[in-house]
């Protein structure tokens, strides 16, 4: 038995907005692969739980009218690895978030969760912030809608208001178009573990594949939320990829990160790998564009 | 206050209906009120497996989901792959044939895992085997006897030579 005072359960969208308003100490739980061991733990224990799980109308991944990207926020991770769309689209997003956990934990977490947590280890989170993506809330006036960047506040919080829950989040198309992107997580093992940190590089190429035209880097991490790199960014857009620009590119980050010293590893072991990671993700992210290291 | 929930599902092929206390989990409720005691009661907080079930095909740590949450849903447990005679199912055979058990306590969570990958009909490399078990901790054996059931039993249904 969990140790939880009430649960209510949202059977819709509007439901889960009236009972964020009835009980606004109660706390919201999707997959609850964090909330409910947490309560486990006791750092939870004694609280209110509302539950959106059973909302299936959050669940899936769809091109909207503007053939944005659109994934409901009980999308579990196993669901996007596998969802042709994302395949298409957005492949580093599923590839990032099949290494979250273990394969009973990727059937349960989701992507609203895993983002609403705020923490900066979450294997979806650099690759969502290197895609611009945009963060759908819905609340009592309607629906609103904020870059990533901005949702994420500062270490374990969000921008949630009281009456709202995410109910999806969304890649532009101007974002994933003609985009590859690659995602590298470091970890003491595979399975079962928190990243130690965590790079995704994607690069849209010119139609030469002779240019950089755009390369976004966003480590989870590197700093109390998840973060650009807008140096090393500036770095490489409109050069040609080469070795070359891959160590330049990948020097550039420390001037954008700020990893702290922390018992799963030293700042300066942290620093030592984004550049490592920085240079091998892009150029990764080169050769799926169709693109040559020179 | 103690809060209940009538909740409507299918355990191992059988339509069910139970009040249940809102604060138990999916283990809490397939232990204490159908007495399936292969779900294991592990870490409790979803790291080692021993509490996995398959819910609508996919496998789930059931000691972190909530028996609410089992409205509507198909749920099994290793005892719905015994057969109606009390025969073992192949993966469990298999798991005595390569000697895959010592003290017992992972293993009805290690053949709900095996049994949703053999049952996806696919041919795994060995990496992605080791990649679909890794939800599983074992202290006694050290997993290779575990990687071998699963991987003879994966060739045997699919009608194809081993290659180890």
């Amino acid at each position: 038995m969990y140790d939880m005072k009430a649960l209510y359960e949202a059977e819709s969208v509007q439901d889960a907005i009236r009972l964020r308003l009835e009980h606004p100490e109660a706390q919201i739980i999707a997959g609850g692969s964090d909330v409910l061991v947490q309560m486990r733990e006791g750092k939870r224990s004694g609280k209110e739980l509302i539950s959106i799980y059973m909302i299936d109308a959050l669940r899936g991944v769809s091109l909207d009218e503007e053939e944005n990207l659109r994934i409901g926020s009980l999308t579990s991770f196993s669901h996007i690895t596998r969802d042709p769309l994302i395949q298409k689209y957005c492949n580093v997003l599923g590839e990032a978030v099949d290494q979250v956990g273990s394969p009973q934990i990727r059937n349960i977490g989701t992507i609203g969760g895993n983002t609403c947590n705020g923490v900066t280890s979450a294997d979806s989170a650099s690759t969502l912030h290197a895609y611009e993506a945009i963060v759908e809330l819905t609340g009592k006036d309607g629906v609103r809608r904020i870059p990533i960047h901005d949702f994420y506040i500062r270490a374990g919080q969000v921008d949630i208001r009281p009456d709202e829950i995410q109910t999806a989040i969304l890649i532009p198309k101007a974002s994933y178009e003609n985009t590859f992107g690659h995602y590298i997580k470091y970890g003491m093992r595979n399975a079962m573990e928190i990243a130690t940190l965590g790079c995704s590089v994607n690069v849209r190429l010119s139609a030469d594949r002779g240019t950089i035209q755009r390369c976004r880097i966003a480590y989870g991490v590197a700093g109390p939320v998840p973060m650009r790199c807008p140096t090393a960014e500036a770095t490489a857009n409109g050069q040609r990829p080469s070795g070359e620009l891959a160590g330049r590119f990948a020097r550039a980050v420390i001037d954008d990160i700020n990893p702290r010293d922390s018992w799963r590893a030293s700042k300066a072991f942290r620093q030592h790998i984004a550049v490592e990671m920085a240079k091998r993700a892009l150029t990764r992210a080169v050769e799926l564009a169709g693109g040559e290291m020179a | 206050m103690s809060q209940y929930k009538l909740i409507h599902c299918n355990i191992n092929g059988k339509d069910v209906e139970k009040m249940v206390d809102v604060r138990a989990s999916l283990t809490d409720m397939l232990r204490n009120e159908y007495h399936l005691t292969s779900v294991k009661k592990g870490c409790e907080v979803g790291e080692c497996g021993a509490c996995n079930v398959l819910i609508n095909g996919e496998a789930f740590n059931s000691c972190i989901y909530l028996a609410v949450w089992a409205e509507g849903k198909r749920i099994r447990t290793l005892e719905g792959l015994m057969s109606p005679d009390g025969e073992l199912s192949d993966i469990q055979q298999a798991f005595i044939d390569e000697t895959a058990i010592q003290c017992g306590f992972c293993t009805p969570g290690f053949i709900m895992t095996a049994a949703e990958i053999l049952e996806s009909g696919k041919l795994y490399t060995d990496d992605e085997l080791r990649k679909l078990l890794s939800g599983h901790l074992c202290r006694c054996t050290g997993y290779e006897n575990i990687f071998r059931a699963v991987k003879k039993t994966m060739y045997r249904r699919l009608g194809k030579e081993i290659d180890f």
